[in-house]
């Protein structure tokens, strides 16, 4: 039995925790982030007005849960909320390369030409990721860790279901729906471990019984993920594309940096604004 | 001469009656059952608020709302609002006449055991018909899905159970 940590001064008190707790929720922060980002990238292009509200209240809830894992590093003492979400060196974001990919070609201010297969096979495989690793999370020893999961995933589950319709029903449409989804799940397959991946502190995050290993989340993800896709008739990739480079080490893909100055303009403009 | 007069907290608790949620003023934050707590110590008092939603930009205004009313309690100087984590907020929540201010803004309230399901049955807040369907999960704020009546031919809005 791990020892549970109730308050962030009882973490604060255990400098060894502390350091990997705060790895933790930075990833969890991170990932919120950049996929919401992504998210607001589509907002005005959906295919319908209907979706646009669904995927924009989406992203808005997503940005609230990176917010909230925000505050937590704050109580911990990592600085201020807000500035921890962007005033960050590019090397310090610790989100999965998956949630930071490009929509698509083009900008959505100029030229946007999205690929909304690959959108909907992305953030449902972030999905179900995020369910595995909230269940997980649910029985963390830092228990306000396990409180905020515990909220996180009632809304939640209004975003994986969400997916899961446009699955259900593009999978039985035209087979140019089929082979798009197919096309855009072999894309996605070639970030899919990002997800399971931990970082250096991963080890010290499972014996501090913070969270499950990366290979306990992977096998929920495909519990749930394959299912769904081989029972829509879908292509089960099978074996996965092993890992080049580690965004939880802060290593990113070209298109990074583009994405987070852009998600920082603002708010660099005048850090001290009041909001 | 006690008796006489309200206790502190119940006059916060009057004021607080005042605060709607700004985004459906006819319900306040008590009825909504986002009021967990007040705590007074002499002139200082917290309001211990659980978020509904942990993205709703509503929040602030409400945060910012309960200083301004709560501060209008004579002999109280400094009032602090508090989010908890936890309970957590669910529809349930919800008081029975908060439920029934918030068919007449013409939201109908979440059903009374919240079962979380991908589509679930709802009566229309007009005409309480129950020949509804769900138009989108998804509707105009995070806390609420939108319908339409097929009796009625009304489209309305929902809260949805979490």
């Amino acid at each position: 039995m791990t020892k549970s940590y109730q308050t962030p001064e009882e973490a604060k008190q255990d400098q060894a925790y502390l350091e990997v707790l705060a790895e933790l929720i930075y990833q969890l922060a991170d990932d919120d982030l950049f996929i919401s980002h992504r998210g607001s990238e589509w907002l005005g292009l959906a295919p319908h007005i209907e979706e646009d509200v669904a995927f924009s209240s989406i992203t808005q809830d997503t940005m609230g849960h990176a917010a909230m894992y925000y505050q937590m590093l704050e109580e911990l003492g990592f600085g201020k909320a807000n500035d921890i979400a962007h005033l960050r060196k590019p090397e310090e974001y610790r989100n999965a390369l998956l949630t930071e990919r490009p929509n698509g070609k083009g900008h959505y201010k100029e030229d946007p030409d999205y690929d909304w297969g690959y959108a909907i096979i992305r953030n449902y495989a972030y999905e179900v990721f995020k369910k595995a690793r909230l269940d997980s999370l649910e029985k963390s020893s830092y228990v306000p860790l396990a409180q905020t999961a515990q909220k996180i995933k009632r809304e939640q589950f209004y975003h994986l279901y969400h997916w899961e319709v446009w699955i259900d029903q593009l999978a039985h449409s035209t087979e140019e729906a089929q082979n798009r989804l197919n096309a855009a799940i072999k894309k996605t397959w070639e970030d899919l471990e990002s997800l399971f991946d931990l970082g250096a502190k991963g080890e010290a995050m499972v014996q501090l019984g913070l969270i499950e290993s990366g290979d306990a989340l992977k096998q929920s993800f495909i519990n749930r993920f394959q299912a769904k896709i081989e029972g829509a008739g879908l292509e089960w990739p099978g074996t996965f594309v092993p890992l080049e480079n580690s965004g939880r080490e802060g290593k990113h893909t070209p298109e990074f940096l583009a994405a987070l100055n852009e998600l920082n303009e603002v708010y660099k403009l005048d850090p001290q604004a009041n909001w | 001469m006690q008796e006489a007069l309200l206790s502190r907290e119940q006059q916060v608790w009057e004021k607080l009656q005042l605060v709607t949620d700004p985004e459906i003023t006819s319900v306040n934050l008590i009825e909504m059952g986002m009021v967990e707590k007040v705590i007074v110590e002499g002139n200082q008092v917290e309001v211990q608020l659980i978020p509904t939603y942990i993205g709703c930009p509503a929040l602030n205004m409400m945060e910012e709302d309960v200083i301004e009313a709560v501060s209008q309690v004579q002999g109280v100087d400094e009032v602090k609002v508090s989010f908890l984590r936890t309970p957590i907020w669910t529809s349930d929540r919800i008081t029975a006449e908060g439920r029934e201010k918030l068919k007449e803004f013409g939201i109908a309230p979440p059903p009374l055991i919240p079962k979380q399901e991908g589509i679930w049955e709802i009566e229309c807040p007009y005409c309480n018909s129950p020949k509804t369907v769900m138009n989108n999960i998804f509707g105009p704020t995070a806390c609420r899905s939108i319908f339409y009546c097929n009796s009625c031919k009304n489209p309305f809005e929902a809260i949805k159970p979490v």
